[in-house]
This record gives C-alpha cells, sequence and structure tokens, in this order.
C-alpha cells in the first residue's frame, strides 16, 4: 500500500511538474503534432527531422507573430479514439492553436471529423485518403501532400503512353489500397478506354503472401502489373516476383515505390524500370530542391526522406498561414489557409479554396540500380494542380456543410 | 411397499469394461437402503446414471413410474431427487448459507431474477436446514475453508433444500473421523425419517451401514450378488467371500476419496 | 497440373516458419499452460538476431549457422523471460501470465527497436539457394523446397525428442497432468524452463529461417501471432503433429484462397478455425480439455457481500467528487475522465463473464466495437438520435451476442477464448471488408451527440450516468440470483447441474448481457469520439480489456475498475516519453510480480492482513 501510494504520489508530482513545464513557456506559439511515432519509426523520424530543421529556420528568423513556433509530438499509438483523446488534449491543455500530422488515413480521417465538430484547425500532413477533402471533407481540415487520386492519376497518365493492355493490380488490403487502385483504373480508362483489368489482388497489410501472391497474377498473364503494396510487403513482393520472373517483359507502375523511405530498404534488389513515384533528393542540381536537400544533410548527415520533405512543408505551412492569419484564433486561421500559397522545396504550392487540398505536386520516374541501390531515374515534376478533379466534381463530393 | 425408485436392468460399459451390468432394484418409500461393495464395483457410475449424468446404456431409472432415463440431471432433480457426491461438489467461493440458498433459489425458480440481493433470500429457510445438520453457527463462514466432515454435511443441507422425495448418497461419510461417521449417519436418518425421504447410499464403513440401513444391497463388478435385510447380508458367503477373500467380516477399512 | 503443383509448393513453403513458430508456443502451452502472447516477439528477435548474425558469417556455411545462432540466441532470452518474469508467478490465477508475457512484448519492442532501428531489413538470400527451379514448367524457388524439406525433420525431431528422450517423458507427462511431474520427482520449475528454452528457441528459428523470404521488422511480432494461435488451435492446443498439419492446411488454404478469392485473406484463416472448432471443439487432434484438469492455480475466490453502509458512503463521496471535476480540472480532465469511465465499463463487463463466469473471452472487443458500430450505422443511416442509439445499440449489440454465444458457449477454457476470438475477428474483417456500407478502414465519422449533450461538460455527466450506471447495473448483477448462479456454474458445473441449474443457459444469458453492456461501453465511445474505425474491433483492443481485468485483480468486484483506471492513467502519461512502451511494458510486469492478484486484489489481501478491513469485507 505504501508503496502504491508512492508511486501515486511520485506520478502526481510529475504529472503536475510536465504541466507547469507547458505553462513556463506560454510565450511560443505551439502546434499539436500527432503521428504514429512508434510503430511507423521508419518514416516519421525523417518526418520529425524535417520539422525540426525548419522550425530552426522559421524560428531563426524570429518565429511568427514575434514568437517562436513550437511543436509537441505525441504518439498516436495507431488509434483513432486515442488520437482524438490527444488532439483535445493538445488544445485544451497544452494550448496548442491547432493539430497537424498523422500518418494512417484512418487517424487522419477521426482527427478530420473531430476538427471539424470541435472547430479547431487541422493540417493533414501524411495521410493520403481522397475522403479527408472530398467526401468526409470539413471546413477545418487542410491536406498538405499530394492525395491518392492525383498520384495514382499521375501514374495512369504514364501508363497509358504504353501499349499493355491487360492489368493487374496488387494493393493492401484496406481503405489506401482500394482508393488507389480504384483512382488509377478510373483515370486510366478514361484515357485508353480499351484497357481491361486481368485480376486485383488484396494481400492484407503487411501480411502478404508473396509467393501467391506472384502466382496468381502470373496465372492471369498481364501485360502490366500496377503495384501499390509497400514496406515489407513490397520487399517481399519484389522479391518473390524478381525470383519468379513475374517482372520480367512487363510494364510495372508503382505507387510510392521511389520514395526512399521504401525503395531504400530494398538494397540491390530494388525493381529496375518500374514507373513510381517517388523521391529523387540525389538528383537536384540547384533550386529550393537542393538547397533543402543540403540543409537538411548537413543537420543530419543523412538523406532526407519523402517524410522529411513533408515534415520540413508542413511548418512551411503553418508558419505562413499563422503568419497570413495575423493571429492564431480558429477562424481567422481556416481563413487565412482558404488559398493559401506557400513557397516549399517542390515550388510554390496553393491551398484550394473549394476542397482545402494543397496542389502539392510528386515526381515521376523510371527505377535504376545504381552503386547498389534503387534509384528513380529520366524523372519529372508533375504539378498536382493538374491532376485534382473539377470544381464541379469537388462540389458533388463533398458535403454540402462544407 | 410400494418404491420409490424402480430400477430396472440397468447397464454401463466403459469400452469393453462393463462398469454396470444389468443391475435392478427397488428403493421403497422412506427406505434406507445401503449399496455396497468393493471400490470399482460401479456404484459411482450407478449414481452417475440414476441423476442423469450418465446416459446408460440400457435399462430403465423410474421414479414413482416416471422412466428418468435421456432427461439431465437439473431436470430428475426438479422431480425430486437430490443427490451428494463422492468427492463433495460445492461452491467454494460462497459462503457456507449461500450454498444452500443456491439450492433454495433454483427450487423457487428464481435463477434469471437480477433486482433482489440474493444473500437475502430465503437465509431464513437455508439456516434452518444448516441447523438440522448442525452447521448453523458456520453460516457465514466461506465453504472453501470448512472442514472435510462439513463440507459433507453441507452436502446433506444443500441436497435437502428442495425436499426430495429421494436422495442418493455416495459415500456420505468417507473422510471423515469413525464417531463422526455414525453422528452424521445418524442424523441423516433421524431427518429421513422425520421428512419421509427415501434414501440410496453407498458407505464404506460398514458399522454404519449395519446401524442405519434398512436393507443392503451388493455390487460386485457391475452385478447385484446379494440383496437383503443386514443379517441376510453379513451372513452371505459369497459377499464375504468378495469382501475379504475370508477372514474378519467387514473390518474397517479406509477407502482412498477417490475410488 | 503445373500451376497447381506450384502453389501447392508454395503453401508448404509458407507452412514451415508458421508450423515452427507455432509448435514452440503449444509446447509451451501444453506443458506451462501459459499462453504466451510474447510469442511473437520471439520471432521477431529471432529475424533480427539472424540478420545480424548472418552479416557477420559469410557463405552457405555462415548463413545455416546463423539461423542456428539465432535460434539458440531466442532460446536463452526466452530461459531469461521465464525465470525473471513468469517463475515468480506461477502461483498467481490462471491466465494471469499472459499480462507479464503482453509486458513482456512492449519491453522487446522498444528493445527491438534501439538495438537494430526503424528501418525495415531486408533479410539476406540463402546462398547457393537463389534461383528457381522447374516444375513441370512452373518456377519454383530452391529456397523453398529447403524449407520444404527442412520442416519434416524438424517435425522429426521435434518427435523424436518428444517420445523417446526424458525431457520428452516429461514433457508429456505434464501435457497430461501436473500432479504426476511432480510425482515423479522433477524439479518442476526447470522442467518450465527448459520448455521455455525449446519453444522460444523454435520461434527464433522460425524467425530467422523466413529471412530469405521476408525480413526482419518491427510489426513482425504482432503480425504473426494471430495466425500461430489459429495454428495452435487448429491442430489442438498441445499437438505437434496437429500444429503440423494446421499449419500446412492453413498455409495451403491461403495461397488457393490469394488465387481464386482475393479479397479473402484478411478473414480466410479465421473461418477455417471457426468452422473446424464448431465441428471438433477441441482442434483437429487435440485433447477435450476438462474445466479445471489442470487444478484452479491459486486461491479460491473469497465470498463478496454487497457494499454496506460505509463502502456506500465511500463509493458515493468518490462519484460526488468526480462530478466536481468539471469545476475543478481542466477540459482536458473531463475528456480523459470520460475515457476512462469508457474502459471502465468495458473492463467491468468482461469481468462479469470471465470471473463470475469463468469464461475467458479473447474476443470481447467484437461487444464493444459492436455497440459502437451499432450506433454509428443507426446515425449515419437511419439519422437516428442518440437517445435512441443510446436505448438500441446495446440491444442489437445483445443480439450479437446471443448469435456469437450460441457457438461458443458450448466450449470452455482455452478453446472458448479461442473460438471468441475467431468471432470476433470474423466481425472485424466484415466491417473492414464491407466498405461501402461501414466505410471500412476509413471507417464511419460525424458521429456526434445531439446538441444539448455536445457540451464537454453535459457530456461528461451523462458519461458518468450511463458509465457508473452500467458499472452499477453490473455489479448489482453479481450480487441477484442471476450472478449466484453464474459463479455456481463456474464453482462447481456438477453440482449445480444437480441443483437444477442450466449452466450452460445461464451462462449464456450472462454472455449476453456483458455483451450488451460492452456495446453500451461502446455506445458511449462513438459519441466521445464522433468517429468509430475497425481498430475498436481488433484484437489488441480485446487484449486491452484482459490486461485491465487481470491487472486489477480478476477476483475482486474492483479490479476491472482499479485495473482499467491504473492501466489507461500509466498509458496517459507514459506515452508522452520516447521509450514509453518499454516503461510500460516494465511497469506492468513489476505490477504482475509485486502484486499477483491484482491491484485491488493484492492491496485488499494486505489490507487485510494489516487488519485495516475486515476479511469478510473484501470486495
Ligand atoms: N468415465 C469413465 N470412463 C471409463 N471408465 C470408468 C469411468 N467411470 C468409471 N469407470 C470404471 O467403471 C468402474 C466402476 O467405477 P465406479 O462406478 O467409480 O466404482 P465405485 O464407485 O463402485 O468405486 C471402474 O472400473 C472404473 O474404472
Ligand atoms: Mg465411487
Amino acid at each position: 500500500m505504501k508503496l502504491i501510494t508512492k508511486i501515486a504520489g511520485l506520478a502526481m508530482a510529475s504529472a503536475i511538474g510536465l504541466s507547469s513545464v507547458s505553462a513556463f513557456a506560454a510565450e511560443t506559439i505551439k502546434i499539436g503534432e500527432i503521428n504514429h511515432y512508434k510503430r511507423m519509426a521508419a518514416f516519421t523520424t525523417p518526418y520529425q527531422n524535417g520539422i525540426k530543421l525548419a522550425l530552426s529556420e522559421v524560428n531563426g528568423a524570429g518565429g511568427v507573430l514575434g514568437k517562436p513556433l513550437e511543436f509537441i509530438y505525441r504518439d498516436d499509438q495507431g488509434k483513432p479514439g486515442e488520437a482524438v483523446k490527444i488532439a483535445e488534449e493538445l488544445i485544451t491543455r497544452d494550448g496548442a492553436v491547432m493539430i497537424t500530422g498523422t500518418i494512417f488515413s484512418h487517424v487522419g480521417l477521426a482527427i478530420a471529423s473531430w476538427a471539424g465538430q470541435k472547430k479547431h484547425v487541422y493540417l493533414a500532413a501524411e495521410p493520403l485518403a481522397d475522403a479527408l477533402v472530398w467526401a468526409k471533407g470539413n471546413k477545418y481540415t487542410f491536406r498538405l501532400r499530394a492525395s491518392t487520386h492525383m498520384q495514382a492519376s499521375m501514374l495512369a497518365e504514364e501508363a497509358a503512353k504504353n501499349p499493355a493492355v491487360k492489368y493487374a493490380t496488387i494493393a493492401p488490403n484496406y481503405a489506401y489500397g482500394k482508393d488507389a487502385v480504384a483512382a488509377f483504373e478510373k483515370a486510366l480508362k478514361k484515357l485508353r478506354p480499351d484497357v481491361v483489368f486481368v485480376t486485383k489482388q488484396w494481400p492484407g497489410l503487411f501480411k502478404i503472401d508473396a509467393g501467391a501472391e506472384v502466382q496468381a497474377i502470373e496465372a492471369a498473364k498481364p501485360d502490366a502489373i500496377y503495384n501499390v503494396t509497400f514496406g515489407g510487403d513490397l520487399a517481399k513482393f519484389v522479391r518473390e516476383g524478381s525470383t519468379r520472373g513475374l517482372f520480367d517483359n512487363r510494364l510495372v507502375l508503382g505507387l510510392l515505390t521511389g520514395e526512399p523511405e521504401y525503395i531504400d530498404p530494398l538494397k540491390d534488389e530494388a525493381p529496375e524500370n518500374w514507373i513510381v513515384t517517388g523521391y529523387p533528393w540525389y538528383d537536384f542540381k540547384d533550386g529550393a530542391n537542393k538547397t533543402f536537400v543540403d540543409a537538411y544533410m548537413a543537420k543530419y548527415s543523412e538523406r532526407p526522406g519523402i517524410g522529411s520533405l513533408v515534415g520540413y512543408m508542413v511548418v512551411k505551412t503553418i508558419a505562413a498561414g499563422i503568419t497570413k492569419a495575423g493571429s492564431t484564433d480558429t477562424e481567422a486561421l481556416v481563413k487565412a489557409f482558404e488559398g493559401l500559397d506557400v513557397a516549399t522545396p517542390i515550388g510554390k504550392i496553393h491551398f484550394r479554396e473549394i476542397d482545402h487540398q494543397a496542389t502539392s505536386g510528386a515526381f515521376v520516374g523510371k527505377t535504376k540500380l545504381k552503386d547498389g541501390k534503387g534509384i528513380m531515374v529520366d524523372w519529372t515534376f508533375k504539378d498536382g494542380a493538374n491532376y485534382l478533379p473539377s470544381d464541379e466534381e469537388v462540389k458533388a463530393m463533398r458535403p454540402a456543410s462544407k | 411397499m410400494t418404491s420409490v425408485l424402480e430400477v430396472k436392468e440397468l447397464s454401463k460399459s466403459f469400452g469393453g469394461n462393463h462398469a454396470v451390468n444389468n443391475v435392478s432394484f427397488a428403493v421403497g418409500a422412506g427406505e434406507l437402503l445401503a449399496l455396497i461393495g468393493p471400490n470399482g464395483a460401479g456404484k459411482t457410475t450407478c449414481f452417475n446414471m440414476l441423476m442423469g449424468q450418465l446416459a446408460p446404456d440400457a435399462g430403465e431409472v423410474l421414479l414413482d413410474g416416471e422412466n428418468l432415463v435421456g432427461l439431465p440431471p437439473r431436470a430428475i432433480w426438479r422431480k425430486g431427487v437430490g443427490r451428494t457426491f463422492q468427492i463433495t461438489a460445492t461452491y467454494p467461493s460462497m459462503t457456507v448459507v449461500e450454498n444452500v440458498q443456491m439450492a433454495i433459489m433454483s427450487d423457487k425458480k428464481r435463477l434469471f431474477s437480477f433486482l433482489p440481493y440474493a444473500r437475502n433470500l430465503y437465509r431464513e429457510e437455508a439456516v434452518t436446514l444448516l441447523d438440522l445438520v448442525g452447521m448453523a453457527e458456520q453460516a457465514d463462514r466461506a465453504a472453501a475453508i470448512l472442514a472435510y466432515g462439513d463440507l459433507k454435511r453441507l452436502e446433506l443441507a444443500i441436497a435437502l433444500a428442495h425436499k426430495p422425495r429421494l436422495l442418493l448418497m455416495d459415500e456420505p461419510t468417507a473422510g471423515m473421523a469413525p464417531s463422526e461417521r455414525i453422528k452424521l449417519m445418524q442424523l441423516t436418518a433421524d431427518i429421513v425419517a422425520d421428512k419421509g425421504i427415501s434414501v440410496l447410499f453407498t458407505e464404506h464403513d460398514m458399522d454404519v451401514v449395519f446401524a442405519h440401513a434398512h436393507r443392503v444391497m451388493v455390487l460386485n463388478r457391475g452385478e447385484i450378488i446379494a440383496n437383503g435385510s443386514v443379517d441376510e447380508v453379513r451372513d452371505d458367503p459369497l459377499v464375504r467371500e468378495v469382501y475379504l477373500g475370508g477372514g474378519t467380516v467387514f473390518a474397517d477399512k479406509e477407502e482412498s476419496e477417490n475410488a | 497440373m503445373g500451376p497447381f503443383i506450384a502453389q501447392f509448393l508454395t503453401g508448404l513453403a509458407n507452412a514451415a516458419a508458421l508450423f515452427l513458430v507455432a509448435s514452440g508456443l503449444s509446447l509451451i502451452f501444453g506443458v506451462t499452460r501459459i499462453v504466451n502472447f510474447a510469442h511473437g516477439s520471439f520471432y521477431m528477435l529471432g529475424a533480427f538476431i539472424g540478420y545480424t548474425v548472418m552479416q557477420l558469417l559469410p557463405g552457405a556455411f555462415g548463413f545455416w549457422s546463423s539461423i542456428l545462432v539465432a535460434g539458440l540466441a531466442v532460446g536463452l532470452i526466452g530461459v531469461i523471460v521465464e525465470m525473471l518474469v513468469l517463475r515468480p508467478i506461477y502461483r498467481a490465477p490462471e491466465l494471469f501470465q499472459l499480462v507479464a508475457t503482453f509486458g513482456v512484448i512492449l519491453v522487446i519492442q522498444d528493445l527491438a527497436l534501439i538495438t537494430w532501428g526503424a528501418e525495415d531489413l531486408l533479410g539476406p538470400r540463402a546462398p547457393g539457394l537463389k534461383g528457381v527451379i522447374r516444375i513441370l514448367g512452373e518456377p519454383v524457388p530452391k529456397y523453398d523446397l529447403a524449407l520444404i524439406a527442412i520442416t519434416p525433420f524438424i517435425l522429426f525431431a521435434l518427435w523424436y525428442l518428444i517420445t523417446k528422450t526424458r525431457l520428452g517423458v516429461l514433457v508429456r507427462a505434464a501435457t497430461q497432468d501436473r500432479e504426476m511431474v511432480a510425482a515423479l520427482g522433477v524439479n518442476q520449475s526447470w522442467l518450465f524452463t527448459g520448455v521455455f528454452f525449446l519453444g522460444a528457441m523454435l520461434a527464433g528459428l522460425g524467425g530467422a529461417l523466413q529471412l530469405p523470404k521476408g525480413g526482419a521488422d518491427l510489426l513482425m511480432d504482432f503480425n504473426i501471432l494471430a495466425s500461430i494461435f489459429v495454428v495452435v488451435v487448429i491442430g489442438g492446443m498441445g499437438s505437434l503433429p496437429g500444429a503440423f498439419i494446421a499449419a500446412v492446411l492453413i498455409s495451403v488454404l491461403n495461397v488457393f484462397g490469394v488465387r481464386y478469392m482475393p479479397q479473402s485473406t484478411l478473414v480466410l484463416m479465421y473461418v477455417v478455425m471457426a468452422v473446424v472448432l464448431i465441428i471438433k471443439p477441441y482442434g483437429l487432434m487435440g485433447r477435450k480439455e476438462v474445466a479445471g484438469e489442470h487444478g484452479q492455480v491459486g486461491e479460491p475466490e473469497q465470498p463478496f457481500s454487497p457494499f454496506g453502509r460505509r463502502g456506500r458512503l465511500i463509493v458515493a463521496v468518490l462519484l460526488i467528487a468526480l462530478a466536481t471535476l468539471p469545476f475543478l480540472g481542466s477540459k482536458f480532465a473531463m475528456i480523459l475522465a470520460i475515457d476512462i469511465i469508457i474502459v471502465c465499463l468495458f473492463a467491468a463487463s468482461l469481468h462479469f463473464i470471465l470471473s463470475l463466469g469463468g469464461l475467458v473471452s479473447f474476443g470481447h472487443a467484437a461487444f464493444f466495437g459492436g455497440g459502437a458500430y451499432a450506433a454509428a450505422l443507426m446515425v449515419h443511416y437511419a439519422g437516428s438520435p442518440m437517445e435512441l442509439a443510446f436505448v438500441l445499440a446495446p440491444i442489437i449489440t445483445g443480439f450479437l451476442a446471443i448469435i456469437i454465444g450460441w457457438f461458443c458457449i458450448r466450449l470452455t477454457g482455452v478453446y472458448f477464448a479461442m473460438l471468441t476470438l475467431a468471432f470476433s475477428q470474423l466481425l472485424w474483417s466484415l466491417v473492414f471488408q464491407w466498405g461501402e456500407v461501414t466505410g471500412g478502414d476509413d471507417g464511419m465519422v460525424s458521429i456526434w451527440p445531439s446538441p444539448w449533450a455536445s457540451d464537454t461538460t453535459v457530456f461528461f455527466y451523462l458519461t458518468m450516468i450511463i458509465g457508473f450506471g452500467g458499472i452499477l447495473v453490473l455489479r448489482h448483477a453479481a450480487h441477484s440470483p442471476f450472478g449466484y448462479a453464474l459463479r455456481a456454474s463456474r464453482d462447481s458445473a456438477g453440482r449445480a447441474e444437480a441443483t437444477g441449474i442450466n449452466t450452460k443457459r445461464v451462462q449464456f444469458v450472462a454472455f449476453t448481457f456483458a455483451g450488451a453492456m460492452a456495446g453500451l461501453a461502446g455506445t458511449l465511445f462513438v459519441f466521445s469520439k464522433g468517429s468509430i474505425f475497425p481498430t475498436e474491433l481488433e484484437i489488441g483492443k480485446s487484449f486491452d480489456a484482459l490486461i485491465m481485468v487481470f491487472l486489477g485483480g480478476v477476483k475482486t468486484l474492483a479490479g476491472p475498475l482499479v485495473g482499467a483506471s491504473a492501466l489507461s492513467l500509466m498509458q496517459d502519461y507514459l506515452t508522452r516519453f520516447e521509450y514509453w512502451r518499454l516503461a510500460l511494458g516494465l511497469l506492468i510486469i513489476a505490477v504482475v510480480i509485486i502484486a499477483p492478484e491484482g491491484i485491488a486484489g493484492t492491496s485488499q489481501k494486505l489490507a487485510a492482513r494489516w487488519g485495516i478491513i475486515r476479511r469478510d469485507e473484501v470486495q
């Protein structure tokens, strides 16, 4: 009993200590950053590094509205309910003025719904679900990254240039995978009505049975394969596929496959000649991209990932938004974010008034092995603005309340 | 004499082992009938079939003419048959009196009622029953900490809770000190005489059997080899043979509880 | 014919690692009766260690020795876990050890992250086995063939160990009868340690062997956990040949599932398990599990009684104190309190069936998430107001529990646990897969309370009333004749049946009631968060509730409340730190060792011993 009392006392004391720390630092503008830090550390660590780099730049230049910008990082454990609780805590107890972050779409959607109800600004950084700004969009939610729809459309455009007619798809069996296949199919059919989809494979996320998947795709004899798997699933799929010759003489398209976070672990087994979206950080000769990469490597002595770029852009976006708003009041922020233009390493992005989606683009290129590592060559940067649906389409998708 | 229970050609085998083989007998109203026999003779198996815990391979069990075969134990209990177990079966997480109250609640069909506090239901009736078996002072102790003999008495109180017509008692005094055995059996005899309950019991202690049984049946290897008054059975040469291979008559053999 | 055989071979190759890991789990369970949740972590460690050693040892010899080294190393880690964590708590209530193994999972997760970093490691390929062999024209990877060849060899080695050696005799004896081992004069704790070594080693071997087909990553532990439980249960707990057959069955079916029903990947395994358990309740080669056969470890439950005047007064004071929260604390304190009250109700509903009913459910999340989804669907499709949802969602959940209970109540013990798990996974995959209706894993959003209740303070009071109302109903039910009948059925089914109690029916009603109460908690949850996702139906959610109940004290009525509050607060506090899983894991293990009866159970015991409360006051 005594021990328990003691432990409780200690816990109390440190809890009070914790809250008083945040009370002292009231002179900063706080942003609540929620992410799946633990389980997705391969992605969130570069992401957090990107944030910190941008913060040092922003605060080095005097902060925003004369105050330094401060991020409070919290782990959501991948649970939407937990994320909502943390969001509430960040706002009501830690004094955050808005929320950003999340990598999983379902967590992003939960926070977006909460933001809409409780009227707090949420800048979705990583989650790619289309619903976030369309079917389930709301006034208080904004999204930074090029969404599933945008990236899939870019790949479809490249695919359409090839003679392939029979397509197979493989995507993790959850919403992101399904969105990515649906968007690709729709975009490709628009460009090439003759295309048919001969098989669609849906391995469980991070539970792929790669040998079986490869055999199933092979059995359908497609001309082209559209891959949405990533992480460990991708590694297994690529290895089984290469071993069994699945990719020989076939067009393969890979969504996100060229992102350093996903292609680097493949090392010298990275597939060649896939058309992928990704991030060719090694290939920039000059301009803002190069400046960012150099600054990042100088600070961390390791390569940036796509997450680093996103984290960096998050801070730049928020700094620009608060500056434009001239205050941290929620309604003022919403107004400021609508139509906000932000200068980023990948160029100027624009947050559309109609759906709060930023026009962030993506890099599309071909994979190649170089020095025992997969890279992208012949890449181009595609402006996201060209891959977004028209205002009419958006209006039809977004709930009336806006 | 009208019989309460009539058993006709009851059989049960486990694999090739005929645990109970073609057994027939009857229990008269108010009769205290002892079923004796060496370990493994089939007594418990027989009880299990009477109470519905085991399905017989063949035969009938008639309670006042109604066939019980195929009914589950709970239905047989509702028809007025109570039972105590060779290895006591009580509810260790409850107090002594709650153990008895549980049986009364079941009898009164209150099992699915959510509203009352169970501990207040039928407490007086339960204490009366405990008093009957001399357990009233221990009413509020946890059943888990009772001495073995007390557990046996508790079981008796539980078995009496629904005012049965027939009581099946499998070695009611096993594991008790000899003096206690006589006392408990005396108590049982008084209670059943008072309430007009018929009893079928198994017992290893022959002093107990000869002191209280109205009639004795001997089971050996699943078959009844003797059935009669205490004196008849005591003098039956076959019985002597089975029990002792000659020698002294029915010495007090301590049996393992798990026999 | 060619493709068919090639697919069959793929299935066989996949079965190799699965069988190794599952056989280890089965062995450990068979002998020690411990449901080792940390078994997936052993598998993960095998992969990581194997990877590291392969970097150091070159060539084919290096590759194969690395696998052995990984197995041995993980075996030793298993020994450490057994001696430090499990040995002190063998006498705790049945299944209590799973809480400790849950703590071990958390600790290993962070230690692996610290040691190997966050990035996925792609496993090296087996030297000399990189290519394919064409069988009837179909390419079959050489390494697959190697795996197919190795598995029977390992099965044979295990079979030899179990049937021909002294250790094997002891293992078999212990699997069948604990007391017999003691009678043989064997030091039981060393037997357990040995079995843990063997079991963990098998998991480690499995992890290292699969490297060429995959790699090592930090999600491996949970990803394999469900599959190996399924394999062990389908095969029959404790049966090695059963595990082998089940691993092959599941793997081969999976390969054909991928080919012919690509959408089936999530559910297939659980459907197979449910079907097998419905037809053969103890698995393909399992033995009937007699309840309490292995002895109820630990002391029997104490009798309990409703609070007296003093107790009621204390509860009233606590409730009033909590009700003043809006006047004292921040808004966040209310949000946290809402969360905690909801998990308290959820844990209390599990406790009702688990502790009073003796039915350990591994799938209670089905009812929590079920209630939440029922409410969300009503609001979303029927525009139902919140008030109606609060009435109907628990009822709907009750019906769900009737359906699930109808299949599960026939079983007892671990098989009951696993069948409930299977059904909750079926429900999860239904919700996950049926995106048109349920939104799939994008969930359902904008399920907010009625306007009058949408203010945090109002919703806090609403949660207090409904949450504590539910808890009080559960508590009262425990004291009612029905609660007694439930305990009677658990204490001695034979006695209960022989005194007119239809034990299965009582348990069925209790299961339904507990399900409905979990549904009520889920309904509160969905309105407090405004959204619902399949995560609330996941295995992890069911485990959370189990951990709470055991941590708090399974044998006390206060246990689930204490456990739920303690775990929520610990989590809320610790997740602020970088290595919170390590801290939480160690804390859980510490609590488990210091308080083997759970926090509430052990405190009450100490309080009684020190004369603070009377023995019979123990709740
Ligand atoms: N469930 C069972 N399965 C197999 N054999 C059994 C079973 N129950 C009892 N037996 C056998 O039936 C015979 C009679 O046992 P039992 O009725 O317990 O004898 P008693 O009660 O007279 O000592 C014994 O040989 C015993 O081994
Ligand atoms: Mg017997």
